[in-house]
């Protein structure tokens, strides 16, 4: 993690004045570092021009190898390694097969999406985020701007936040 | 700016603000146990204790302590085992197809329900387990495994080892949607306990969230993940009942060799999972004074749920006798008739009244809208869905093709104490989750308090 960085920390309490300010301070050309909201903010994302997660593919590509996965299992162990005759079908007959087949697709889709989801977004038990400001999880959103990679003083910042409706402007070291 | 629904009911009651519910909800996290949990707590711990007793003796001496003969080879176990899978089906249907839906009302009631349908499976899971008698080598016939014996594979063809493939897939992605679920509002105990100064309860509340910041970043990914959570879960939990249903009705038993048996058993464990989600959240939000976010609206709903799924429930018991008369096979005639006439007939027209009457109840407003009947009819169903297994499995095997063979089951104690057993399991999991975890999803109500809550006035 990079230190000693400098923030202007904008306090919201509401989710639709919070989504004006996004869209205006955005429009001034400021860089927004990031939100934290209590709760997702529908369009919040877009305003911050977010692109769409790739966690769907993800979640398709590991469906897939469970899909295959089962498939290969199955056909293999009852069609070649031990054959046998089961209610006077062939060895390797599909549609018994179609069952374990869609619940591994399923268990692994499942599974390979979120650990992925995890592994995106960094998140490990043993480690503290870092936090603006406290209040983020309770009932406050946080806008934070990082000040080297913006050409604004801190002070006309803070005049802008204030005058989109933030009921707070602090400051945050890290 | 303020937008309010005219048409629906408020959702969330008693002028609620955002703070207000992180308050409301955290508090028992943070409280001490009260006297009446404890109470709770031992009563659950002696079932589990006595049944507990009861399934160690059976693993020493086997399955024969039950009251299994050659005729009536399932009985109690997979009776219980079907029982409970059913109501395990509520809660990834409420968190799942509800979100599918966008219906709103799920938000205050599934992060229970999930714990319920977890909880439910594990249950459920015992029976199987305890029923193969040689558990050690159990994993061996239902994992495919390499063993010493060629190896000599798990048989994909059956029905019984898809249940082991579609329950534990249930129960694991289950496990894995609701604690994404608990993530943020566990984020939330955390940064309550560094103001309060907790130290120890805040590191234990972030290992659990995971370090989660609540950045739009990652509530964009993890919206992305609980939408395709749901849409896998959605044919999941269809796929579970279905299988389980297979169980029986890929066999050529009369009474349970039946194409029905799919829809049938899905709708009968969506039925029973509600009537269970109802009686735990009856008692639950009056304990935990949640009554603003658990409201009458809320239990209204479910107990539409109730009268849809009871009604599809009723229909399908029809069905299945007609298509025994229409079919015109005198083993399947025979099946049905003595199920109402035969020696079960009790437990038969038990499962009648509970379940195809009762819930009939529920198109009365005064009734679905007043807690103690719900509360009773909920019970009620859930009698009846048992006789419903019940009658399935044991009446339809217990007058074999020989009628020498004909036979009746009388459970032993080993049968009920594995059933007390579960109760005590359920329970004492759910005193524990109550306590320990969030009961209600704050994240997801902060997100409806502006849409759908009650303003002060």
């Amino acid at each position: 993690m990079d230190s000693n960085r400098n923030f202007v920390v904008g306090i919201f309490e509401d989710e639709d004045v919070l989504l004006h300010a996004v869209e205006h301070t955005r429009e001034k050309g400021l860089k927004i570092h990031e939100v934290y909201s209590p709760f997702p903010v529908h369009g919040l994302d877009e305003a911050l021009g977010y692109k769409r997660s790739r966690l769907p593919i993800a979640a398709f590509l590991f469906g897939m190898t469970g899909t295959s996965l089962a498939l290969l299992m199955q056909i293999w162990m009852l069609g070649y390694d031990w054959p046998m005759i089961i209610g006077g079908k062939n060895y390797a007959s599909l549609p018994p097969f179609i069952p374990v087949t869609f619940e591994m697709t399923v268990l692994l889709a499942a599974f390979g999406m979120v650990g992925t989801f995890f592994i995106a977004s960094d998140m490990k038990p043993y480690k503290w985020p870092r936090q603006f400001d406290i209040r983020s999880t309770d009932d406050k959103h946080v806008m934070a701007i990082d000040l080297a990679t913006n050409k604004m003083s801190k002070e006309e910042i803070s005049a802008l936040l204030k005058s989109q409706g933030a009921s707070e402007v602090n400051e945050k070291n890290f | 700016m303020q937008v309010t629904s005219s048409i629906r009911e408020p959702l969330i009651t008693g002028g609620k603000t955002i703070r207000d519910v992180s308050e409301d909800i955290s508090r028992q996290v943070e409280g001490k146990p009260t006297q009446l949990w404890w109470v709770a707590m031992m009563i659950s711990l002696t079932l589990l204790a006595f049944g507990f007793y009861c399934l160690c003796t059976l693993l020493w001496e086997g399955v024969g302590v039950w009251g299994l003969n050659k005729t009536v080879g399932w009985a109690w176990d997979i009776t219980n085992f079907v029982w409970w899978v059913g109501i395990g089906h509520a809660g990834t249907l409420i968190s799942a197809i509800l979100l599918l839906f966008r219906q709103k009302w799920r938000m205050s009631i599934n992060r229970a329900a999930e714990a319920m349908t977890i909880f439910a499976v594990i249950c459920a899971a015992t029976f199987p387990f305890a029923h193969m008698g040689r558990l050690w080598l159990g994993f061996y016939w239902v994992f495919p495994l390499p063993n010493t014996w060629g190896s000599l594979w798990a048989n994909f063809n059956s029905p019984l080892l898809w249940d082991v493939f579609a329950i534990s897939t249930y129960f694991s992605v289950s496990l894995v949607f609701w604690y994404m679920g608990l993530i943020p509002d566990f984020a939330v105990i955390r940064d309550r306990a560094v103001r309060q100064g907790h130290k120890l309860r805040a590191n234990i509340y972030n290992a659990l969230s995971f370090g989660w910041d609540g950045a739009a970043r990652t509530w964009s990914r993890y919206e992305s993940v609980a939408l395709i959570l749901a849409g896998l879960s959605t044919p999941l939990v269809l796929s579970v009942h279905t299988i389980v249903s297979m169980d029986f009705a890929t066999s050529v038993v009369p009474g349970w060799h039946a194409t029905i048996f799919p829809p049938y058993f899905v709708a009968g464990a969506i039925f029973s999972g509600f009537a269970m989600v109802l009686t735990l959240l009856i008692i639950t939000r009056k304990v935990f004074k949640l009554e603003d976010y658990i409201t009458i609206y809320h239990i209204e709903l479910m107990n539409i749920v109730i009268i849809i799924t009871g009604s599809i429930v009723g229909i399908a018991y029809i069905t299945e006798f007609f298509i025994a008369w229409y079919g015109q096979v005198p083993a399947e005639q025979y099946a049905f008739f003595n199920r109402m006439q035969g020696p079960y007939w009790w437990a038969y027209w038990s499962m009648m009244t509970c379940n195809v009457i009762s819930p009939q109840l529920f198109w009365f407003k005064k009734i679905r809208t007043n807690i103690v009947a719900t509360f009773i009819l909920s019970i009620i169903v859930n009698i009846g869905m048992w006789f419903e297994r019940f009658v399935i499995i044991v009446t339809s095997i217990h007058r074999d093709y020989v009628p020498s063979s004909w036979s009746m089951f009388h459970p032993t104690m080993y049968d009920m104490g594995e059933y007390v057993f579960t109760f005590g399991l359920f329970f004492s999991a759910f005193l524990l989750f109550a306590k320990f975890f969030p009961v209600i999803n704050m994240a997801e109500v902060k997100s409806i308090i502006k849409s759908s809550s009650e303003k002060k006035h």
